[in-house]
């Protein structure tokens, strides 16, 4: 009857079929094609800058796989996890625990803090089932309406800050820059190794080769099956007896500990924390990054996220010094970037959205074709 | 089996009432009065704020209108206000450039604005027809994208007028521009009314009452109400022989087009154009506005619009001036952030009858 | 111990009411271990609702609960929740499919139920993150399919899968549960292709010989005959015949199953007289549908031929899922449609919905809060809409026509007018369409059609979810309609009886297409033949 699969495709389809499916990846290759001989840096440089660019995303875009895997989406609100880390590394920056126990306590305080969060922020999801992404980008605005009342007015008051170093000249709230020097690179430089002149951060690679043997082995655990069946039916899962609402939020809480950490060793390598502003762009840039490498709302894997950070990230180094060639101002390249990482997230979401549309009409065209046949033998 | 549903007491109908407005909307309502209560009694001019809250209301109130043709429709928030907002600033950029001054460089940037408004909105409107269901998180990211895309164009567009272009490069357009000697508070002065320290611009009110009425007509037609039965229940209106699509992209036309205008009448209150990342986060207090008015996601009319960009704007005037008298400690960009996300998270957790 | 001779499962009395309705009526039946029961009936006769009880399905709890008992093994079983009863030993197969697309068979069939190692990190952080035992999951779902007796792929991800194989999945699942006892297939082989349909009844076979009780629910008689011991078969909430299958033939089935009540007898005498049988003639054709497919889910037609006469009151009958929705919604452009319709001598393009509606051609849709209501606006809205944005009514016109504007007063004395001729129960013109009772919905969508004063109504499942006062009166209305307005009316039903009452003559849909178009007067017997006769 209508059971057919058609299964012989033609190649040109198929090319067509994965040109299609990686638009995005493609289309960032050509611009760095096109930008990197512009920008006329040296590709010692380049390897360089992407390898400590590696270092300090990788693990963060690594912590949106698993809402991905729930069915949830691309979890703007990572960006909470981007503030736990932030207070944890704001007060063990005021009680000069430095270099590597620095992080680690760093990491230990941001636990508690993401987990409250991610609680609230799964509870809210399950609330708003079916505009998720829409509603953990609102979230994350508000929460950070949140930690800017406890860092610039409970901080000082409230929150014992000893060193006035890290408070504002009026005596309470935390400056706009707080520097992390004795912690500066020091996971990064931990195992030292240069290649090609460049800079190897071999212990963070070794923490995000933690993280995604983690993934992988978490994606074979009862929980990591259980998030795969929610993400694809929620009805199903239920009627199957997995707690869906549960399953969803441990999601998100996972998370956004990971972001938690990811921050954490992001700012490590940055060597300061822009108090008010770390965090905000972190969320974009990484679901971006994760886009970029093939990504789609409701697919990724790790392959992507290192694709993505790399192309990304190349885009981003080379973008400011071709624009200034080409046009000869520099804001031009620096806006471009922007753009482009807007536009990427865009134009993924574009993609999806129809994607679900086009998926249900190919049904109704299946259908229209048999009946077709149908009413075409019933009329010989 | 609900026949007894009509004789409801006058107990459920108020609990029923106070439900329909919203625990938050009631919250908020009160903290602007006990502002209002509190301001004479920490010393603040009152007749200073009120002129305050009224004359932010006047700026903003047109951008919050932007909202209603779009939630009518069905199409939700319209988070890409920045559209709307760049076809403005196209308009305002233009008006400055081809050398109209004073008034006529208002209407001269509103009627310039319109073909923009219309090119981008009926794009916009396209591509929401394709992705029905997932209007809010992509208007969001085609703004945002819209945006940053201006930010090159604004670089790179040939203006030339020594008003606006950075004096030394001689091109690029300044990040603030200036509006004195062209539109400045043209629409603020018209019959301004001036008692002491309370001054309401009634020109910019007038012109506001001018436009809501426009959209309040514009529901009571044959379109309008097709465009409402969109919104409502499209399947309905589909079977009832409404071409949805349709509907849907001139609803998106008519939002983009009063951002536009609203955002010019903004700067004329303002008195200066703010381009690049300005429009960026333009959306979000729309947005909350009206919802803090009482709508939701697919119902909303002028009322809320009113009511919602006063309380919204009366906060977010009112709070630093009683705050830093009362406790010397400015915390009014911290509850301008939680208010106005709260209520959006607040509107998008609620369900709908329809989501039922 | 359960004592030896007590049998797997035994109803007892059950009864249950939805809002005052009686749906069951005393219903008894045992069931022995092994045996295979097979259960038919007309849609609405109770078989779902008796499975959603035996079920432990929360709407029967939400709606006041059962009266009766029900023991297994001779203990009295009280089922809380679906998970109480697959616990006790009961699998259900629905006839929408619950399995996950992006899984395979093997994931499916163990969902929520794998097999699993301890690691170090579940030991501290709790079992839910033991690892799944891959080797283990194959072999169980290798031995469940074993024991269903049909192959199919277990490493296939169901959305590649075809659609007879989901259902085996699905039955896989269930025979994995250890304690199974009794499997319900909930129409099972609507789905399948004929061969896969035979190997599904081979494979029932071969779990009643393993000792696991089926019951079986199936429109498709012969089935039931041929793998059935018993057959069970049900009318209006009550049991009119238990029976071995070997001792009855499908025609008795059908008689049983359709058979009427005593009560409607009288009726049918009224009813003769009523029936125009001018009409009869084929001279005065208003609409002809020919080759007409529609796509619409669940109630696929196809290639019908329809000759509709001009004043007559045409029914449209059939079991649920047959197609006989979809008749007048691939018509009205709701769902993709192909084939030619012509109304009143000229061809209407279909897949327009505006195209039948300035031909005056009206609709009530069976979906009365989806399809047919504005819920969130005044009745005024939901009756005077169509008429408005078809026909320009209650319209005031402003510079020279420019401005159309809604003429509110205009619309009240519509809504007003129905509302008293329907007896519309609301508080005013201005509630809310969501605030109403289900038939008081229900006439307000009528008005919205008699607003459009069309020529040719098509008035769908006009009686759904609605009490027997108001069934009446909507009844009625329609064939005052029909007789004094001289409006066409093709009236599309579940319910027999009712379109035996109302209707001129009565079209059955079975399997897609018009099994045969009989006068009203026909007795019920043989429309329960042509509704059975093409079932897929």
């Amino acid at each position: 009857m209508m059971n057919k699969t058609d299964s012989n495709k033609s190649t040109v389809q198929k090319i067509g079929g994965f040109l299609g499916a990686n638009t995005v990846p493609i289309m960032f290759i050509l611009i760095c094609a096109v930008c990197i001989p512009l920008s006329g840096f040296s590709p010692s440089y380049l390897l360089n800058e992407i390898v400590t660019r590696m270092g300090r995303n990788t693990f963060l875009i690594l912590c949106l796989l698993i809402p991905i895997m729930a069915g949830m989406g691309l979890n703007f609100g990572m960006t909470l996890g981007a503030m736990a880390g932030e207070i944890g590394l704001i007060l063990t920056a005021d009680w000069q625990i430095v270099g590597i126990p620095g992080m680690v306590l760093a990491m230990i305080l941001s636990i508690p803090i993401s987990i409250l969060l991610g609680l609230i922020c799964g509870k809210i999801l399950n609330m708003a089932k079916g505009r998720e992404m829409v509603t953990s980008y609102i979230i994350s605005y508000f929460i950070n309406g949140v930690y800017q009342f406890v860092v610039l007015y409970l901080m000082g008051p409230v929150i014992p800050i000893k060193h006035s170093s890290l408070k504002l000249p009026r005596g309470y709230g935390i400056r706009n820059t707080v520097s992390l020097l004795d912690m500066r690179q020091k996971l990064d430089d931990l195992i030292p190794l240069t290649v090609f002149g460049a800079k190897i951060p071999v212990a963070t690679f070794l923490l995000i080769a933690v993280l995604c043997l983690f993934i992988v082995w978490f994606r074979k655990t009862k929980l990591g099956q259980d998030m795969r069946a929610v993400g694809q039916d929620m009805e199903v899962s239920k009627d199957a007896g997995i707690n869906v609402e549960r399953t969803r939020i441990i999601s998100i809480i996972m998370s956004t500990v990971l972001a938690g950490f990811g921050m954490v060793i992001y700012l490590q390598n940055m060597g300061n924390i822009a108090t008010y502003s770390s965090h905000s762009q972190i969320g974009m840039f990484c679901i971006a990054a994760l886009l970029v490498g093939g990504a789609s709302v409701d697919r990724a894997s790790i392959g992507n996220v290192f694709l993505g950070v790399t192309l990304f990230h190349l885009m981003f180094i080379v973008a400011p010094s071709a624009g200034a060639k080409l046009t000869g101002d520099s804001m031009i390249g620096e806006y471009f970037r922007v753009f482009v990482s807007y536009a990427v997230i865009t134009i993924a979401l574009v993609m999806y959205e129809t994607k679900k549309r086009r998926a249900k009409s190919r049904m109704a065209e299946q259908l229209r074709l048999d009946q077709l046949k149908e009413s075409e033998v019933a009329e010989q | 089996m609900n026949e007894n549903a009509e004789k409801q007491s006058f107990m459920d109908r108020c609990r029923e009432a106070v439900a329909d407005f919203g625990l938050p909307r009631l919250i908020i309502a009160g903290f602007l009065l006990l502002l209002f209560i509190l301001s004479p009694l920490v010393g603040a001019d009152l007749p200073t704020q009120i002129s305050n809250t009224i004359n932010r209301f006047s700026w903003n109130a047109i951008l919050v209108l932007a909202m209603v043709p779009m939630v009518h429709s069905g199409c939700g928030l319209n988070f890409g206000l920045p559209l709307g907002i760049i076809s403005g600033l196209l308009g305002a950029t233009l008006s400055v450039e081809l050398g109209f001054t004073g008034g006529l460089s208002f209407f001269a940037a509103i009627v310039i604005s319109t073909p923009f408004a219309i090119i981008l909105g009926l794009f916009y409107g396209w591509l929401l027809n394709k992705i029905k269901g997932g209007e809010m998180m992509i208007a969001t990211y085609v703004g945002f994208s819209s945006v940053s895309f201006m930010c090159m164009m604004w670089l790179l567009l040939p203006y030339h007028s020594p008003n606006m272009v950075w004096g030394l490069a001689g091109k690029g357009l300044r990040t603030t521009i200036s509006l004195e000697g062209y539109y400045d508070k043209v629409l603020a002065n018209f019959l301004q009314i001036n008692i002491g320290n309370l001054s309401i611009p009634t020109g910019t009110i007038l012109f506001f009452i001018l436009i809501a009425l426009g959209i309040w007509a514009f529901l009571h037609t044959k379109t309008g109400t097709a465009m409402t039965a969109v919104g409502s229940n499209p399947v309905f209106a589909r079977a009832a022989g409404v071409n949805i699509d349709k509907m849907r992209m001139l609803s998106v036309v008519m939002s983009t087009w009063l951002a536009a205008v609203g955002i010019l009448v903004y700067e004329q209150g303002f008195g200066f154009i703010q381009l690049y990342m300005a429009p960026f986060y333009m959306a979000l207090p729309a947005v909350s506005a009206i919802l803090i008015g009482g709508a939701s996601v697919n119902k909303a009319s002028i009322a809320n619009v009113i009511i919602g960009t006063f309380l919204f704007q009366g906060i977010v005037t009112m709070t630093p001036t009683v705050m830093n008298n009362m406790i010397h400690m400015d915390m009014s960009e911290v509850i301008r952030i939680i208010v106005s996300n709260g209520m959006i998270l607040y509107a998008l957790t609620r369900k709908t009858e329809r989501a039922k | 111990m359960a004592d030896k001779a007590s049998p797997l499962l035994e109803i007892k009395n059950i009864k249950k009411e939805f809002f005052g309705n009686q749906v069951l009526t005393d219903i008894n039946f045992t069931l022995e271990e092994g045996e295979v029961l097979g259960f038919c009936g007309e849609n609405g006769a109770g078989k779902s609702t008796l499975m959603k009880i035996l079920f432990g399905m929360d709407v029967i709890r939400e709606t006041g609960g059962y009266e009766g008992e029900i023991l297994m093994n001779g203990e009295k079983v009280d089922f809380a929740t679906p998970f109480d009863a697959i616990n006790a030993g009961i699998g259900m197969v629905h006839q929408e499919f619950s399995l996950i697309p992006g899984f395979t068979a093997t994931e499916n069939i163990l969902l929520n139920r794998e097999p699993k190692k301890t690691n170090v990190i579940s030991e501290i952080f709790g079992e839910r993150l033991n690892t799944l035992d891959r080797k283990e999951m194959d072999a169980r779902a290798v031995e469940a399919i074993e024991k269903m007796g049909v192959s199919i792929d277990r490493g296939m991800v169901i959305n590649e899968m075809p659609v007879g194989h989901k259902q085996f999945t699905e039955i896989a699942r269930e025979l994995s549960k250890e304690q199974l006892k009794l499997l319900i297939l909930d129409e099972p082989t609507a789905v399948l292709t004929e061969k896969e349909a035979e190997a599904l009844l081979h494979s029932v076979r071969g779990m009643s010989s393993r000792g696991i009780a089926v019951i079986f629910i199936t429109h498709r008689l012969h089935e039931i005959l041929e793998v059935c011991d018993k057959v069970v078969v049900m009318r209006d909430g009550f049991v009119v015949k238990e029976v071995p299958a070997g001792d009855t033939n499908e025609a008795e089935i059908t008689r049983y199953m359709v058979g009427r009540n005593v009560d409607t007898n009288t009726d049918h005498s009224n009813l003769r007289e009523e029936i125009k049988k001018d009409s009869l003639s084929d001279s005065s054709v208003i609409m002809s549908v020919r080759n007409l497919w529609v796509d619409m889910p669940g109630e696929t037609v196809r290639n019908v031929n329809l000759d509709v006469r001009k004043g007559e009151i045409l029914g449209i009958g059939g079991l649920a899922g047959q197609g006989k929705l979809g008749i007048p919604n691939g018509i009205m452009g709701l769902y993709e449609a192909g084939g030619t319709v012509v109304f009143d001598g000229k061809e209407i393009p279909l897949n327009q919905p505006r195209s039948c509606l300035d031909s005056a051609i009206a609709f009530v849709s069976e979906d009365r809060r989806g399809v047919g209501l504005l819920l969130d606006e005044t009745l005024e809205w939901n009756v005077a809409f169509p008429a408005m944005q078809i026909q320009n009514k209650f319209l005031k016109y402003y510079l020279g026509g420019l401005i159309k504007w809604r003429d509110e007063e205009a619309i009240r004395a519509v809504t007003e007018k129905y509302v008293e001729e329907l007896q519309i129960k609301c508080t005013g013109t201005s509630q809310k369409a969501k605030e109403l009772s289900g038939g008081n919905q229900q006439k307000v969508c009528l008005a919205k059609a008699f607003a459009l004063e069309p020529r040719f109504l098509f008035v769908s499942e006009p009686t759904r979810g609605i009490d027997v006062g108001a069934k009446a009166l909507v009844l009625d209305a329609l064939k005052k309609f029909n007789r004094e307005s001289g409006v066409t009316v093709v009236m599309i039903s579940s319910e027999l009886e009712e379109l035996r009452r109302t209707c001129d003559r009565i079209a059955i849909v079975s399997g897609g297409r018009i099994a045969e178009i009989l006068p009203a007067d026909t007795p019920s017997e043989t429309f329960g033949t042509l509704m059975v006769s093409q079932v897929i």
